[in-house]
């Protein structure tokens, strides 16, 4: 009976050794740690992205033009000499889903970082796990100001100007260019709207909308909020809409013989969409519309990152209808582009958020973007785009954010360098 | 077998799936977490269609009034920072009496319809599910629902287990009790009563049975487990919104009790494993096959779908009895084909 025994015990003991040697020898390797989705020649991210249900629609071309601008990346070499494998699953922008398919991305398909998740209800849902595993949290598609907590989601960084910023710089617009008519506010009735109102007040005063109407996205009638804004008199209308209903508040109000001002939020201004919803009168109901925004509009002729973006639309998205989401998606995977090279020749996931920190990030927008280690908000203010002859373009004026103000901002966008691909 | 021995079958069964959760890896907990949460839903439901015979379409409105019920009580209790128990089980309870006072009414009114009525009225409450929370928003958060600020595992276990396995536990164990007093409900003369009342509602009355007694009765059970599968869906996802129940998701919960073998617990269990096992597959699949990436993206979400159709109508054609059913019959077949040193089956 012993003879077994201690054959058993012999065999443990070399494996134990073994194992012990390895993991010794591991430790003394630069690769110490293995980093999850990372090997010498790819990086692995994922994204979580309403591809079906009823903000498809709008949003799912922004995953399929960050994957192209992907593809375009990996052509030309990659970053660091590693192609990005970028992982896009589709939640149907319900929180539920967007449980199982990011712990499915962390969990079982390993990978590196969540990049650009979409939404503020869905990703709010997996900000706790994100942060509890350590994965670097970048660039979250929603203006919500949730995502600049560094404190207690270090891990976590927002993309957009956020929405009580935006509700200032269209505030200040507004107080300069139509002083002295009755602003109203037409939002969605979740954080969206109440940012957005929060920010108008800061520039208007606490009482400087006359109206305040919101809708609520599962009920697609909106006739009764814009005839009350119609009745108290409204002139100057700011939206905080998704693009869906931007048109309808837009055709509903056109239906009712309503002309006012539109001001909107860059969420719900996307002209292409737009003029998609209205169909042929939108030339003529769009006219004069404003809207901010922190990237360059996809309906500029002279800019040098919208030549980049459609080359590698023709090429690497089959030609796509060239929107705002094309925009949108391409400089959020140039902004990733970005933050790896930044992360050095070994990233590891604190290397990445450090690299995303330390402020060296330029990005691709009108304005400068807020990181730093106590700020994670992305675009730090937004310029003007104003729609003339079916062409939204941004008309000189900028404003960035600073505490309860906003300050012009004057010096010229980011330049494209390098063919788009940092180095 | 006694109440006390069910009772320790179920315990036994527990311990058995938490000793499982070591060998699965966080992904595979956070699945059997989700499952959990279904198992409590499908058991009432498939009591309630297989043994009063009243057919809801709305369950995922009663797991909805749970989920709301826990995410506002474990939200005011993380505002009074309450002691670490109390935030993890009083939600439970509230859970479990909001939903089975949502169900009770909805019985009270539910009790004079028959079939295709009853079905409508369910269907209406999940239909009116959105509306309900978007026009109350400043209560229930609208379309974008509520995040629930929950308890989490406790600090000297956070070393041994990962949060997934927590979850997991959690859902197995709320699981199990509802599991376990089903399990009593069906083996006790309110069974025959419900029953008596499903085939013959007139010999049930004669016989001294309360017929609207019975289905209320039922109806409230099945929707306080229902909202108990709500709990510890918004204890392990932490949000709760109206398009996490929406109808599609109702009639899911339906499909998969009809896979699993209406009226028994087992075939409960079975639905449950199929809602979370068919999404997984096919995306696998999807992923597998050599399908341009817009495809695939595409199928991701829809094919579930169709997988469940197809899965239904095979299920039906091959196990009219659901997959409980077909178990059953193999395993008595295997039974009778052993050895002649066991006793000859009865013939009937």
């Amino acid at each position: 009976m012993t003879q077994p025994h201690a054959r058993a015990t012999t065999v443990s003991a070399i494996a134990l050794a073994v194992a012990g040697a390895l993991v010794l020898s591991s430790c003394s390797t630069p690769q110490a740690e293995a980093q999850p989705g990372l090997t010498d020649d790819s990086i692995k991210i994922g994204t979580h992205q309403p591809l079906t249900g009823p903000a498809a629609a709008s949003y799912a071309p922004i995953s399929a033009a960050t994957a192209a601008y992907f593809d375009y990346v990996n052509a030309e070499g990659g970053i660091n000499g590693r192609t990005i494998d970028y992982i896009v699953k589709d939640d149907g922008y319900n929180p539920a889903n967007t449980q199982t398919v990011v712990r499915e991305l962390v969990l079982e398909d390993e990978v590196f970082a969540i990049l650009g998740g979409l939404g503020t209800p869905t990703h709010s849902s997996v900000l706790d796990f994100l942060n509890d595993n350590g994965v670097p949290d970048l660039f979250v598609s929603s203006g919500s100001s949730a995502w600049n907590q560094p404190e207690k989601y270090p891990g976590t960084f927002g993309f957009q100007a956020d929405y009580v910023t935006e509700g200032m710089v269209l505030g200040q617009y507004i107080s300069e260019e139509f002083d002295g008519k009755k602003v109203c506010l037409f939002g969605q009735d979740d954080e969206f709207g109440t940012d957005m109102q929060a920010g108008l007040e800061k520039v208007l005063g606490a009482d400087g909308l006359a109206e305040v109407q919101t809708y609520s996205v599962s009920n697609q009638d909106v006739a009764a909020q814009i005839v009350a804004l119609q009745s108290a008199g409204c002139e100057v209308n700011v939206l905080a809409t998704i693009t869906g209903f931007t048109a309808l508040a837009i055709g509903t109000a056109a239906q009712l013989k309503y002309f006012p001002q539109w001001v909107s939020s860059s969420s719900g201004a996307d002209y292409g969409p737009l003029s998609g919803y209205l169909g042929e009168a939108a030339p003529l109901l769009l006219e004069g519309f404003v809207s901010d925004n922190y990237l360059p509009s996809a309906t500029e002729d002279d800019n040098k990152w919208i030549e980049l973006f459609k080359q590698v639309n023709d090429e690497y998205n089959d030609g796509a209808d060239f929107t705002g989401s094309v925009v949108y998606g391409m400089a959020m995977g140039y902004l990733f582009a970005e933050a790896l090279l930044a992360a050095g020749e070994q990233p590891t996931r604190e290397g990445l958020i450090a690299a995303v920190q330390s402020g060296e990030l330029k990005g691709s927008g009108l304005v400068p973007l807020g990181f730093s280690e106590d700020n994670h908000s992305g675009y730090l203010g937004a310029g003007i785009t104003v729609v003339h002859d079916g062409v939204q373009a941004a008309i000189d004026k900028r404003w960035v954010r600073d505490g309860d103000k906003v300050v012009v901002y004057d010096k010229p966008p980011v330049e494209l360098l390098s063919g788009g691909i940092p180095s | 077998m006694t109440p006390i021995q069910r009772w320790g079958a179920t315990a036994g069964i527990l311990v058995l799936a938490i000793a499982a959760t070591f060998v699965l890896d966080p992904y595979r907990n956070y699945l059997l977490a989700m499952t959990a949460a279904y198992v409590c839903a499908t058991s009432g439901l498939s009591l309630l269609v297989g043994r009063t015979g009243q057919l809801s379409l709305g369950h995922a409105a009663f797991m909805a009034a749970g989920a709301y019920a826990f995410a506002l009580t474990s939200n005011a209790l993380a505002e009074a920072d309450a002691p670490g128990p109390v935030h993890l089980l009083v939600p439970f309870l509230a859970a479990v009496v909001v939903a089975s006072v949502v169900g009770l009414i909805v019985g009270v009114a539910g009790a004079r319809l028959h079939g295709p009525y009853l079905a409508g009225l369910t269907l209406a409450l999940v239909i009116a599910l959105p509306a309900i929370a978007s026009t109350f928003g400043g209560l229930f958060g609208g379309d974008a629902g509520l995040y629930v600020s929950v308890e989490r595992r406790p600090d000297w276990l956070s070393t041994v287990i990962a949060t997934e396995q927590w979850q997991a536990w959690v859902g197995l164990i709320v699981a199990a009790i509802v599991f376990g007093a089903l399990a009593q409900l069906v083996r006790s003369p309110s069974a025959i009563r419900m029953q008596a009342v499903r085939d013959d509602e007139s010999a049930a009355r004669l016989s001294g049975i309360d017929p609207v007694r019975v289905r209320v009765g039922m109806f409230g059970i099945s929707a306080a487990a229902a909202g108990l599968g709500g709990g510890v869906l918004a204890y392990v996802t932490q949000a709760v919104s109206p398009g996490a129940y929406s109808l599609t998701f109702s009639l899911f919960l339906l499909v998969a009790v009809v896979i699993g073998g209406v009226g028994t617990l087992a075939g409960a269990v079975w639905g449950a494993i199929v809602i979370v096992l068919v999404p997984e597959i096919t995306t696998a699949i999807t992923e597998a096959l050599p399908l341009p990436a817009e495809l695939s993206q595409r199928l991701d979400g829809n094919l579930a779908i169709v997988v469940f159709g197809v899965i239904l109508v095979v299920v039906m054609l091959a196990a009219p009895q659901g997959i409980h059913g077909a178990v059953a019959a193999l395993t008595g077949r295997l039974r009778r084909r052993r050895p002649r040193t066991a006793p000859p089956a009865p013939t009937t």
